[in-house]
């Protein structure tokens, strides 16, 4: 069933009778030629390119609770292509790209609105880093801009200019950057997917790996054993949990990010702004709430929820930039678990057992890679070679010294 | 969070610097350890949802660093001591 404004016209004249199912509930069949364990979005694009580019029908997404109840559903929504290093940059471009056609592809509002990003400017040598960033970004055919501050004062007339401590110098924006309506991704990429013929199968927790042999054959799960020709794990947040069912060890910790929702407003900002001083970054959603974050909390944590320490930075970031955040009252936080990497880049390969790919290491970045990354992983299944823009994403970078260390922060998890 | 620190008492998580694992005291010796074994010790981790052994370094405190065990699905500290040569890792 496709969507259109037609049919939205037409049921409303006919009393909604007609909508179906945005996808099916099938059962587990006894094999499959992909198995993706994971239905949030990265596992869901995943399965939507196996079957729309990459041809492949026998395939399967499992799922331990509901599809999109992770991250997927916890993040602040935010899509851009600002970074530096070569090994990233092209992959996150080419996720941008996407997401620019992601509704006519999946025939689904995900309500991408490309509002811009703009990172704030605090120091001098801060503006030879970010135009430095910007080039890098241009040469990868991606946009960047810089602002000067009369620029920034006529676009974002509110910002505390004058900070005694942090007062804005200028900015690096991205005007392609913006937001994007984040359970939609996954419900969307679900519905195409199934369309294709992907069962999804919710509330089928995987319980183990049948490897014989080093090579993996499937995997016994909740709702019995389901045998693949290849299986992708794409789990990020519990990454090491899964993977440690096949024995591996993985270069990730686990760790707690915490967001947070204001009040209803008025439209008051109109792109995402980020702090250049501290951690802290804010947009508006269609729905008026100020939706912002800032660091992780620091410790291994699997609890999907953090601590006030880390509140009380977000906070102190949000009034140095922004003193009228300060009249908003808190309406939610909640907090998500990050795969976080020992570079602070994920990981899109092989593993050392046959048949067993691993997806994962997003850090708190995943989101807006969620398309390409389904894209790469989806090439990886299925022609058993990296995508053009995802061969540094190794798990031997740490081996052979190409880490892709955007931070510089070496192999110190909560650092990156 | 609150660390029961072995000699100041409890204080709060925020005075400390995590470190990450408390298996990051086992080095590799230099004499014998291969490449593999160095690889192995400082990118890989166990990462276990539950009890977890840790080191947290009293940076606005004594300076001393603490081995706390967390449980990594609840943040409740069930133990903490101070991390020394001879101490149990």
């Amino acid at each position: 069933m496709r969507y259109s404004g037609f049919k939205v016209i037409k049921e409303a004249l006919t009393g909604h009778k007609g909508w179906k199912p945005a996808w099916r509930d099938p059962e587990p069949k006894a094999h499959y030629d992909i198995v993706i364990i994971g239905g949030g979005g990265h596992g869901l694009a995943t399965a939507h390119y196996l079957a729309s580019v990459y041809g492949q029908h026998r395939v399967a997404v499992i799922e331990k609770g509901w599809i999109g109840g992770g991250n997927v559903g916890r993040n602040t929504t935010i899509i851009r292509s600002n970074y530096l290093l070569d090994g990233n940059e092209p992959f996150y471009e080419f996720s941008l790209k996407l997401w620019e056609g992601l509704e006519q592809d999946l025939n689904y509002n995900a309500m991408v609105s490309q509002r811009g990003i703009m990172n704030l400017i605090h120091s001098d040598a801060q503006r030879d880093a970010f135009i430095r960033r910007g080039n890098a970004m241009i040469l990868n055919g991606a946009d960047a801009e810089y602002l000067d501050l009369a620029q920034i004062k006529q676009e974002y007339p509110f910002l505390n200019f004058d900070d005694a401590r942090f007062p804005i110098k200028g900015g690096l924006a991205q005007r392609r950057g913006g937001t994007v309506r984040h359970d939609a991704v996954a419900w969307g990429y679900a519905r195409a997917a199934d369309s294709r013929g992907v069962d999804i199968i919710q509330n089928c927790e995987v319980i183990g790996f049948r490897i014989e042999n080093g090579t993996c054959l499937g995997v016994e799960t909740s709702r019995g054993f389901i045998g693949a020709g290849r299986v992708g794990c794409a789990v990020a947040g519990n990454s090491s949990r899964l993977m440690s069912k096949a024995g591996m060890r993985l270069p990730i910790e686990s760790h707690v990010l915490q967001a947070f929702v204001s009040e209803g407003l008025k439209p008051v900002l109109p792109g995402v702004i980020t702090f250049g001083a501290g951690h802290f970054y804010v947009s508006q959603s269609d729905k008026g709430g100020l939706v912002f974050g800032g660091d992780i909390d620091g410790y291994n944590s699997y609890a999907q929820r953090g601590n006030l320490p880390v509140v009380e930075d977000v906070c102190e970031g949000g009034m140095a930039i922004m003193p009228m955040i300060g009249r908003a009252r808190l309406l939610r936080m909640w907090g998500g678990i990050m795969d976080m990497s020992m570079d602070g880049s994920p990981i899109i390969d092989r593993t050392h057992i046959d048949g067993l790919y691993f997806n994962g290491g997003w850090c708190y970045g995943g989101f807006k890679a969620t398309p390409a990354s389904g894209y790469a992983f989806a090439h990886l299944l299925a022609r058993d070679e990296p995508h053009d823009t995802a061969t540094a994403y190794r798990f031997d970078r740490f081996r052979t010294g190409h880490m892709i260390d955007e931070k510089g922060m070496g192999n110190q998890p909560n650092l990156h | 969070m609150i660390i029961n620190h072995p000699l100041l008492g409890p204080r709060d998580s925020a005075e400390f610097v995590y470190l990450g694992a408390a298996e990051l005291m086992n080095r590799p010796d230099p004499e014998t350890a291969s490449a593999d074994d160095w690889h192995d010790y400082a990118y890989l981790r166990d990462n276990p949802a539950g009890t977890h052994r840790e080191l947290w370094f009293h940076e606005g405190g004594d300076r001393s660093i603490l081995i706390v065990t967390r449980d990594t699905t609840t943040h409740e500290i069930s133990a903490v001591e101070l991390a020394r040569r001879g101490a149990p890792k």
